[in-house]
């Protein structure tokens, strides 16, 4: 019954060729509640980003060491915090939210939220001042500066988009704890993994990491092939 | 034409998230509650499906283990629990969690372990006996760890022993379902102790042959509890009745019966 590291794979790939509908619907999980939380929370970051990058105020600081303390925030506190705001009794407990897709979104957003903003600041840092002193003297406003600084730091923010896509795809704890692996439901491809090799079923775990590695390459080829564009301009 | 931006932005991730599927937030879907040991032998994927179809309703099964599942209905987090672990369930019921309390099948608990069995436990009629044994051979055994069902049950036969093997070196306290601490004990050739049901859906990966069983203290029952509508009105109360009348009446019954695992029945109806 003991089924080979070989063995698991071809039977993996059997399964996603014949176009498996239980595998396809946990991917579809995964994807769309990534690709929504950030959605969601992509501007407010980049917002963020270049307030903390640009702006001069009391507590700026202590605000962008808080931000790179929070890359470090562990998934599952992450997925607790949630979990306690979303439960019945909890303050957002009238939402009826726990255990749902909207859940697994909140959890996800505020996962990649520190990420994205961390490295738009970086990004927008490192962008010559006199980009946004040309635009003013050219009789832009100050926003519209703003985003003319911000289309020159286009690729750097892609990347963070990129990496907070991969943190969220990857990530399992608030996942597990906020979505509670409903199949069908909020099961989705890193708590699938963890159901089926709990079970012994290493080649569905084993269809689902391929099918998340090839979500990541997708994505970085995808970034790569912009920015390469942008370097022969 | 940057606030048209946002404008967009923030009605397409509106619209996005009130237009999730039905079965995610509906207040329709049946939330339940229940043990790894139901969940990793395929039982509710058997039994389940016939039952939505029969209440045109959604079951969303969140499998944990006993602890965990009845904490979720004490918190209104899910509208019914499908459990075992008696004293547990009669503290929730009087605590006025839950309401309607009904048999609905049992298994029971056996000590699997590998096939040499260097504690000598093989063909014991006393658990409790051969509990000692493992512990004074001090050879691995695997704990679940996790405040299930099996893991309470598991802690009391300690307790009748007096022995507390909480980190002793032999002593691993998994933390994780049935089929988990089943495949680590496989792979670390440690006693167990497990439902029969899961074991019998895992004995051809894991290699451990049964090796206890038949002691009246083994018996595991199963019941299912309906969460109290009147501590959580909002809780689903007709789909928790719905299921509960179903899994007890003659056709839940029988289905349970007719459920094999490699040509074994994994679990016996005893629905009042």
């Amino acid at each position: 019954m003991y089924m080979g590291l070989t063995e698991a794979t071809l039977q993996a790939f059997r399964w996603l060729l014949e176009g498996d509908l239980t595998i396809w619907g946990i991917v579809w999980v995964s994807l769309r509640v990534a690709l929504l939380a950030l959605l969601a929370v992509t501007p407010l970051a980049i917002v963020a980003g270049f307030g903390l990058a640009t702006l001069q105020f009391p507590g700026r600081r202590a605000l962008i060491v808080l931000m790179q303390t929070l890359l470090a925030l562990p998934t599952v506190v992450v997925g607790l915090i949630v979990y306690l705001l979303l439960t019945r009794n909890g303050p957002m407990g009238s939402f009826e939210l726990l255990f749902t897709q909207q859940g697994m979104v909140i959890g996800q957003a505020l996962l990649a939220f520190p990420i994205l903003t961390a490295m738009t600041l970086s990004a927008v840092q490192g962008i010559d001042a006199r980009v946004s002193e040309t635009a003013r003297t050219l009789g832009a406003s100050p926003l519209r500066a703003s985003f003319t600084v911000l289309l020159e730091a286009r690729f750097a923010v892609m990347a963070a988009i990129a990496t907070g896509f991969g943190r969220v795809l990857s990530e399992i704890g608030c996942a597990m704890m906020v979505g509670g692996n409903i199949a069908g439901v909020t099961r989705n491809i890193t708590t699938a993994i963890a159901l089926e090799t709990s079970k012994g079923e290493f080649a569905q775990g084993i269809a689902l990491g391929v099918v998340l590695v090839a979500l990541a390459l997708g994505v970085n080829f995808g970034i790569a092939f912009l920015q390469g564009k942008g370097e022969i301009k | 034409m940057i606030k048209r931006t946002m404008q967009l932005w923030a009605v397409v991730v509106f619209s996005a998230l009130i237009s999730f599927p039905a079965g995610a937030g509906s207040s329709k879907a049946i939330r339940l509650a229940t043990t790894t040991s139901t969940a990793n032998t395929g039982l509710l994927d058997y039994l389940l499906p016939k039952f939505e179809v029969k209440c045109g309703c959604k079951v969303n099964v969140i499998a944990v283990g006993t602890g965990k599942a009845l904490k979720l209905g004490e918190d209104g987090n899910v509208d019914v629990v499908l459990v075992h672990a008696r004293p547990a369930e009669d503290a929730f019921v009087a605590a006025g969690y839950g309401v309607d309390r009904r048999d609905v099948m049992y298994n029971d608990f056996v000590l699997v372990g590998p096939n040499n069995d260097p504690a000598r436990i093989r063909g014991e009629k006393d658990v409790l006996a051969a509990m000692k044994k493992i512990a004074d051979a001090k050879w691995k055994f695997v704990s679940r760890g996790d405040d299930s069902g099996t893991d309470q049950m598991e802690k009391s036969y300690w307790k009748a022993l007096d022995i507390n093997p909480a980190g002793l070196p032999w002593y691993f306290s998994a933390g994780q379902g049935m089929g988990e601490v089943l495949m680590m004990s496989g792979e670390m050739r440690a006693y167990t102790l497990t439902d029969r049901g899961t074991w019998i859906a895992y004995r051809e990966k894991i290699g451990l042959p049964m090796l206890v069983q038949g002691d009246p203290r083994m018996f595991n029952p199963y019941g299912i509890i309906a969460v109290n509508p009147k501590k959580y009105p909002s809780a689903n109360y007709q789909g928790a009745k719905a299921l509960t009348d179903w899994i007890t009446s003659a056709e839940g019954q029988k289905l349970i019966a007719d459920f094999k695992v490699g040509g074994e029945q994994l679990f016996i109806p005893d629905a009042k």
